[in-house]
């Protein structure tokens, strides 16, 4: 490819006419105004957390645990926003995190240590991205379809390997990076796991021919194909790295609970999903920012924090997640129209 | 055509060895080596010699954690030590209609009795029926049918006995403390035995006016929801004083948790009685001082009442010519004082 294919909004979005009112009004239109209105929901919640409980909120401790908790998840999204952008779906993941995280934590794998553990959680999320990417791009299967194939036989699989039991790692090394005073460079490692990879995700989309191949096969698929792109190897990369992304998830799951169990990731699909598509992602392809993405989770784990903090229960705390997806979505709707 | 396939090229080659080689080391590290028998109170229920032959039909959801997985361990060890009970045990499945469907089957090949713990209660109401109809006699384990017309006896654990046993044990430790502070770790609020064990917890707080309940999360019986719910609790209550937790699976992910805040200025209570939950509570040094059970050895006696129906005898020890219509099992507080009696029923 010679030249760049056009950035995501602009082969959706209408053309703005050129020249249109102030310089400023310019300069946020590009940062996103999707991503700014996500902003904007984000430091409302910090209000409402300060406003209702300043003491417990706003914290270091509480700034830590709240991106603890979402970095699990926060990596699968990464993720999953790819995959969404490609116009596919991985329903899997939360199934991938938790085969990955009960093989990585059999007796037999702890016998090797971190390394042992790392490596196979790592290798189980690649393999199982391996065979839904094979399946999707040169089985012609749907991805839809595929993915809940691979959901059903990881769990299956996960509960062959537990039989139901809770597997407690006992590598001093691995739960060393899950407590309280365990910093890298000053900061939780999971956090840091999760800003890297974010970072890293963020320059494979918007600085690489990777990410452009992404959109391009996301937009229209047969435009990408007649374009020169090799548009099933592309989709067998994306699974790939969406099961990567859930391996290292699996990885910092068993860091942080300290175990591996056939139950973990539960649900993790439609977390994954609904932060991908709060953070502006189309759920049919060609556009979506990791900005966005990791935006959406944070925006979820605050609001879980901000409702346990305030001991509301599960009951009021699901009505609450439900009206704020649609007031989010609704609010970049109105955003996005009017500039 | 650009589309080629990724592993023709000397790369593709290696890169396929490696994985190739990587599926075979990973094939390696699945093994969980477990060989222990789940012990209960050898006592059974009915006479212990060998009387007339009984086939007992067996069938539960899918054993898909530590206490569902130790009901089956239980049911067949227990039917093992019978030289006149044979047991037919069906696959576990959480699907209402393929349970039916395996219950049908052990209706048909006219089993003496049916034990059934079924996945959901009132969805498996008409096929208790049925077998009752068939003359098959059925022991309801747990979680219970509609109508008693589906069963001959019902035997299960006491959920509002649990979250009641535990407020009276942790209101006994509180005893003399002023202004006392109690939270809850729930578990799955979806589900109603959740709301009878808060129910049970706060009845009994109510014993207690010096302790004041002051938080409570629900989790979802799983490490991860522990953790996550825990840790939360934690950053919410800088001070209390005691912490009920419904289950000893996501107790794992709590403890965790706790660990993780460096926290260790309270007392906290389990639930259901995982191994795990009693090998700290005998350790003794952490904050896991006891918990109330909601035993698994149910499945044991199950089978003790099936076979005593079996063969048309009561239960040992007590007058009547029959078994129970109904067995409600007594949530016990396992701590340091009793632990090991109870030690051999843990779960893992």
């Amino acid at each position: 490819m010679t030249q760049p294919v056009s950035p995501p909004r602009s082969s959706t979005d209408k053309i703005p006419s050129t020249a249109q009112p102030p310089a400023w009004r310019g300069v946020l239109a590009r940062a996103d105004v999707r991503t700014l209105s996500l902003l904007g929901v984000l430091a409302a919640l910090i209000v409402v957390g300060g406003i209702t409980k300043p003491d417990e909120f706003l914290d270091t401790r509480n700034l830590q645990l709240v991106l603890t908790q979402g970095s699990v998840i926060g990596v699968v999204t990464v993720g999953m926003t790819f995959v969404i952008m490609s116009g596919g779906i991985d329903l899997s993941v939360g199934a991938i995190v938790a085969l990955a995280s009960v093989w990585a934590t059999t007796v037999a794998t702890q016998e090797y240590g971190f390394a042992g553990i790392l490596f196979t959680a790592v290798l189980v999320g690649v393999g199982c991205g391996l065979v839904n990417g094979l399946l999707i791009a040169y089985g012609g299967m749907v991805p839809f379809i595929a993915t809940l194939a691979m959901l059903a036989s990881a769990r299956g699989l996960a509960l062959q390997i537990t039989d139901g039991a809770t597997q407690v790692v006992t590598i001093d090394s691995v739960l060393d990076l899950g407590e309280r005073d365990a910093y890298i460079l000053g900061i939780p490692p999971l956090v840091l796991v999760f800003a890297v990879v974010t970072i890293i995700g963020w320059l494979i989309l918007n600085r690489t021919t990777f990410g452009r191949r992404t959109v391009a096969v996301g937009g229209n698929a047969e435009a990408a194909r007649l374009a020169g792109i090799d548009v099933r190897r592309q989709r067998l990369y994306l699974y790939l790295l969406s099961g990567l992304c859930c391996g290292i998830a699996a990885f910092l799951l068993i860091i942080l609970s300290g175990s591996g169990q056939n139950t973990n990731g539960n649900l993790y699909e439609l977390d994954a999903i609904a932060a991908a598509i709060i953070g502006g992602t189309l759920l049919s392809g060609g556009r979506g920012t990791i900005v966005g993405s990791v935006l959406g989770v944070l925006i979820f784990t605050t609001i879980t924090n901000i409702f346990a903090l305030n001991n509301l229960q599960s009951d009021v705390q699901q009505i609450a997640k439900g009206a704020i997806i649609v007031a989010a979505v609704l609010v970049q709707r109105r955003t996005a129209s009017t500039t | 055509m650009p589309e080629s396939t990724p592993f023709t090229s000397r790369r593709g080659l290696f890169f396929g060895t490696a994985a190739v080689g990587a599926g075979v080391m990973l094939s390696g590290c699945t093994s969980n080596k477990s060989d222990d028998e789940p012990a209960s109170n050898d006592q059974p229920a009915a006479a212990d010699t060998p009387g007339k032959a009984v086939t007992i039909g067996f069938a539960g959801p899918q054993a898909d954690h530590g206490w569902l997985n130790a009901i089956n361990d239980n049911a067949k060890s227990r039917a093992k030590k019978y030289s006149d009970v044979t047991l037919e045990i069906t696959e576990g499945s959480n699907d209402t209609a393929a349970q039916i469907g395996q219950i049908e089957t052990l209706i048909n090949k006219k089993v003496d009795v049916l034990v059934i713990l079924p996945a959901d209660g009132k969805a498996l109401t008409q096929v208790g029926l049925k077998a009752m109809r068939a003359g098959i006699p059925v022991v309801n384990l747990d979680r219970i049918f509609n109508t008693p017309q589906a069963y001959r006896c019902w035997i299960g654990g006491d959920n509002y006995g649990m979250g009641l046993n535990a407020g009276h044990y942790i209101g006994e430790q509180l005893k003399d403390v002023d202004d006392a502070k109690v939270i809850e770790l729930a578990g799955l609020d979806n589900l109603e035995l959740t709301k009878q064990r808060t129910q049970g917890f706060d009845d009994a707080l109510k014993n207690y006016p010096n302790i004041k309940k002051v938080a409570r999360q629900a989790a979802e019986f799983t490490v991860e929801s522990g953790q996550a719910k825990m840790a939360q609790l934690l950053q919410a209550q800088s001070d209390f004083d005691a912490l009920w937790n419904h289950d000893d699976d996501q107790g794992v992910g709590a403890l965790r948790a706790i660990e993780q805040a460096g926290r260790d200025d309270f007392l906290m209570v389990g639930g259901a009685g995982a191994l795990s939950a009693f090998q700290a509570i005998k350790q003794d040094n952490g904050v896991l001082k006891a918990t109330v059970l909601y035993p698994p050895t149910m499945a044991a006696s199950a089978i003790d009442l099936a076979r005593a129906l079996g063969q048309a005898k009561g239960v040992s020890g007590l007058a009547e010519f029959e078994i129970p219509s109904s067995l409600t099992l007594y949530s016990a507080v396992v701590d340091k004082t009793n632990i090991d009696q109870y030690m051999p029923t843990g779960f893992k």
